[in-house]
């Protein structure tokens, strides 16, 4: 790469990786919402960092307070978050934590939204909030599965979208793009002949 | 799944029988498969595997400049696909905090609206087929034709329209459209009353859909359910009143709730947002105001660095983009679709749990899933 | 000679003909039928309106692969579709298309044969084309088709309680279990035994509608839950047998309700003599037009209804048919003994 020095990795992104997204702070004359002020006020070292970008609210929360913070959200009147709309994770693998887990929440009460994030290490613990919000579990699943985030505490921790026998986890920045490793790349018909036999394994 | 549990009754000893519905059987609605562990026909539990229609629509939109993508969101709802693409378009212009004219957000909520109703035909024909009444599913698509007929004259193509661009539309609506959208809604009046006089107050239908994979609101709230199926549960959770988008937010209409929250007010809930449907293509396409079809959109796609949700309510529910942008390439660092198939695909288990082979068909398709969407 | 063996045994070989080709033939006005309910066309490219369409379809069952899975239990399952054909189609010999006519200097009935317990005959015959489905259902040694001859056998058998015990009803009234005697007895009655056993009728039809699977009973083969239930493993020929035995039961139901409640080959008013221009008719006309009317109801029932669910099904069957069938033959008994 012309841009780029030093000889990259065999299957490193091309493109410079940006250390992790910006985070805004949000600006000086904007008040944080009531539910906000009331979770750090019950749960001291809840949150970490809060940031506002185009008009989503987003909180940082250290891994160890995260089950206590998803606790409070969804059962503090004031904030009422019952419905955890998604859970989702980014890969910055240059970044000692490499992952952001991602929780979106919305209250069907008060209809407001807010982003919960935490950030992990790759082999780092992440508790599953299943326990609080029974539609994450699917979500934690495929996060599991496209990240390999160790989600633990989880009911049923399982690949969901790819096959159980499969290796790797394609969401991450460094998984080859052009599929499961060199074997198929270079030597097809050995890795068909690899499947075949796996197959027939399987089916006695 | 564990081995089959071994009950042991007064007089027989009984065997669980583990019964693999799918990736091919003809009401799973695609490559869905659902491991059943039946004691005689009822469901003890259900294990519902899916990943089959998986082609890495979040991976692939990572290497895919950002008009691409429009492309890719056709192809996980495809039988909404302009659904897909407004929700992806907006979420891309709240990154840039780009302002879109008034005449496109009207045609988006036309097309939204059409496709809700193109949806919701599939669905009640599918739905009603499942259930054994297989004329409705021929009634629903000779109307779902006229839909298609619309789209192809608006953007060329029937199934994957590609109809949207970042910022507005690709080109403006073709003269005398919005009359034959009126059109559409004047024959689309008595066919929601034909299909009615099918099904609603038919016996053997009531018998079918009442009291079957009954949830109550916060439950189906807490699984994280969307759309109809969270609304037939009675809670008022739509995101065109609730975040509104398009032109939702100058249209009046009402959101249809159940009661009960079974397979019958489901049902209902999204007959009625035909109606609903149709009221709102009516306002919007006689106020179609004049003006520009584009906002003032740069030559180069290049948000900037930052990760914003945004959700729409597509026919089956709320549909979320996540996107990360690091404001330096030319395609977003993450993508990721919260597809209300998915969500509400996983209340499957708790909904089919205790019922018959039977019900299991017909909460399949009361849920209302299209795999595309579901495996992305 | 001639009237023993030559005339029965002209008869027998049109009546199977005449009913197989009926058969196949069927199977085009249900698609025909349900088409035009839907707003289509139907098989419209074999022949003119696709007229050769079961001969198309004929052709192609049989030519086509025939697979036995290899853990089937392989004489049950070759055996299965047989004993689901046989029964449907030896009904036919009790059942009077029409009344005597001349040939050839000849008086011959427009039947095969007029045994004295002819309804005795037709139920017990039709019972065993149960075994076909349950057989083959078992047989597969796969699940679905399991499931599905358990839904099935259970279906047929309490249905038949109840479809038996409205021919013992009409068999008061008619006061003989021969199928010709119970024609004339309507010609003597003057009226069709519809008008007198409106229940019966009633329940015979359902009745009939969940003995041939028909939708909206169509639970053994319920293709949208078990993939097409007892025949799910069977292809080509087999399978063919089995959906033949289907509509040639449905034949057989059409054929039965018509002689015993719609007077069979009578025609309309038969004792109404200035009617008697009608007579030109042949008798036989008239058993068909009455059969194609009740098989036309079948398909426009199942064009129309929704499916019922197994456990529906089965009280329906027990808690309201039964009861009902029972206290219609009880009145029937009552009424007899103190009327006549």
């Amino acid at each position: 790469m012309p841009d780029d020095p030093k000889a990259p990795e065999a299957h490193a992104p091309k493109a410079a990786v940006p250390a992790g997204p910006p985070d805004p702070a949000p600006p000086a004359d904007l008040a944080p919402p009531a539910f906000l002020a009331s979770l750090s006020e019950a749960i001291a070292d809840g949150i970490a960092q809060t940031s506002y970008f185009v008009g989503d609210w987003t909180v940082v929360v250290p891994v160890a307070r995260l089950l206590d913070v998803a606790r409070h959200l969804c059962d503090a009147p004031d904030a009422a978050f019952d419905l955890c709309s998604d859970v989702t994770a980014s890969d910055w693998p240059t970044r000692p934590q490499r992952f952001d887990v991602i929780y979106c929440l919305y209250s069907t009460r008060h209809r407001h939204r807010l982003r919960v994030k935490i950030r992990a290490a790759e082999h780092e613990g992440v508790p599953s909030v299943s326990g609080i919000w029974p539609g994450a579990n699917w979500l934690e699943r495929e996060v599991y599965d496209m990240f390999g985030v160790n989600v633990t505490g989880h009911p049923d921790r399982r690949r969901l979208l790819m096959p159980d026998d499969w290796q790797g986890h394609p969401q991450r920045k460094d998984y080859p793009l052009e599929g499961p490793g060199e074997l198929l790349m270079e030597n097809p018909i050995d890795w068909l002949k690899l499947r075949q036999a796996r197959d027939e394994a399987d089916i006695e | 799944m564990e081995t089959p549990t071994v009950h042991h009754g007064a007089m027989f000893d009984t065997n669980e029988l583990v019964l693999n519905m799918g990736p091919q059987h003809p009401s799973t609605h695609g490559v869905l498969r659902v491991v059943l562990r039946l004691d005689g026909e009822k469901v003890v539990d259900a294990d519902v595997v899916i990943g089959y229609l998986h082609r890495g629509i979040e991976k692939l939109s990572e290497n895919r400049n950002w008009t691409q993508i429009i492309l890719l969101t056709d192809r996980m709802d495809y039988v909404a696909a302009a659904t897909s693409n407004v929700g992806y378009c907006e979420t891309v212009e709240k990154l840039m905090s780009l302002e879109v004219p008034r005449r496109a957000r009207y045609v988006r909520t036309i097309l939204c609206e059409l496709q809700r109703i193109a949806s919701h035909c599939l669905w009640v024909g599918t739905h009603a087929m499942d259930i054994g009444a297989m004329t409705v599913f021929l009634y629903a698509f000779r109307e779902r034709e006229l839909i298609l007929d619309l789209f192809e004259e608006f953007c060329g193509a029937r199934l994957t329209y590609n109809s949207m661009r970042i910022g507005g539309l690709p080109l403006d609506i073709p003269p005398g459209w919005d009359k034959k959208v009126l059109e559409f809604c004047k024959i689309m009046d008595s066919k929601i009353d034909e299909y009615e006089t099918l099904l609603t107050h038919n016996r053997i239908w009531l018998e079918r859909t009442r009291g079957i994979g009954v949830i109550s609101g916060p439950e189906a709230a807490g699984l994280g359910l969307c759309g109809p199926v969270l609304r037939g549960s009675g809670v008022p959770r739509d995101v065109r009143k609730d975040e509104p988008y398009a032109a939702y937010d100058e249209m009046t209409f009402d959101v249809p709730l159940g009661t009960s929250g079974d397979t019958y007010d489901r049902y209902l809930v999204r007959m009625e947002e035909f109606r609903q449907s149709l009221r709102i293509i009516r306002q919007a396409a006689e106020g179609i105001p004049d003006g520009p079809i584009v906002g003032k959109v740069p030559r180069l796609i290049k948000p900037p660095a930052g990760e914003t949700y945004h959700a729409i309510e597509s026919p089956k529910g709320e549909l979320g983009f996540f996107i990360v942008s690091d404001g330096k390439s030319t395609n977003p660092y993450r993508f990721r679709v919260r597809s209300p198939s998915f969500c509400n695909l996983q209340g499957l288990r708790r909904l089919v749990r205790g019922h018959l082979v039977a019900d299991v068909v017909a909460l399949i398709g009361s849920i209302d899933i299209v795999l595309g969407e579901v495996d992305r | 000679m001639i009237d023993q063996l030559v005339i029965p045994l002209v008869k027998i070989l049109i009546v199977l003909n005449a009913t197989l080709v009926g058969v196949t033939y069927m199977v085009l006005l249900e698609r025909k039928v349900i088409a035009w309910t839907q707003s289509r066309l139907g098989p419209m490219r074999v022949g003119p309106y696709g007229a050769l369409q079961p001969i198309a379809d004929a052709l192609k069952l049989m030519i086509k692969e025939d697979i036995t899975p290899v853990r089937a239990d392989k004489w049950v399952f070759t055996a299965a579709p047989i004993v689901a054909m046989v029964p449907a189609l030896i009904v036919y010999a009790v059942i009077p298309f029409g009344d005597t006519v001349n040939l050839f200097g000849r008086e011959i009935p427009l039947y095969i044969t007029d045994i004295n317990v002819g309804l005795l005959y037709i139920v017990s015959v039709a019972s065993v084309g149960v075994y076909g489905i349950i057989l083959g259902g078992y047989a597969s040694n796969s699940k679905y088709p399991l499931l599905a001859s358990l839904r099935a056998s259970a279906q047929l058998i309490s249905y038949e309680v109840a479809i038996t015990l409205t021919l013992v009803s009409v068999i008061l009234v008619a006061g003989s279990l021969s199928m010709v005697s119970i024609v004339r007895a309507q010609e003597s009655a003057h009226v069709w035994f519809a008008f007198l056993q409106p229940i019966a009728f009633v329940i015979f039809f359902i009745g009939g509608l969940a003995e041939t699977n028909r939708s909206p009973f169509d639970m053994p083969e319920a293709e949208q839950e078990l993939t097409g239930g007892f025949h799910t493993e069977y292809s080509g020929m087999r399978f063919a047998l089995f959906f033949l035995a289907e509509y040639a039961n449905m034949i057989v139901v059409a054929s039965v309700a018509t002689t015993l409640f719609l007077g069979g080959w009578l025609r309309p008013f038969p004792n109404v003599a200035w009617l008697s221009f009608l007579d030109v008719i042949p008798s036989w006309t008239w058993f068909l037009v009455k059969s194609f009317g009740f098989l036309y109801i079948f398909i426009w029932v199942r064009a129309t209804l929704p499916r019922y669910r197994y456990d529906q099904l089965m009280r329906l069957g027990w808690k309201v048919l039964i009861p009902l069938a029972i206290a219609n033959l009880v009145i029937t008994g009552i009424v007899k003994v103190l009327l006549l």
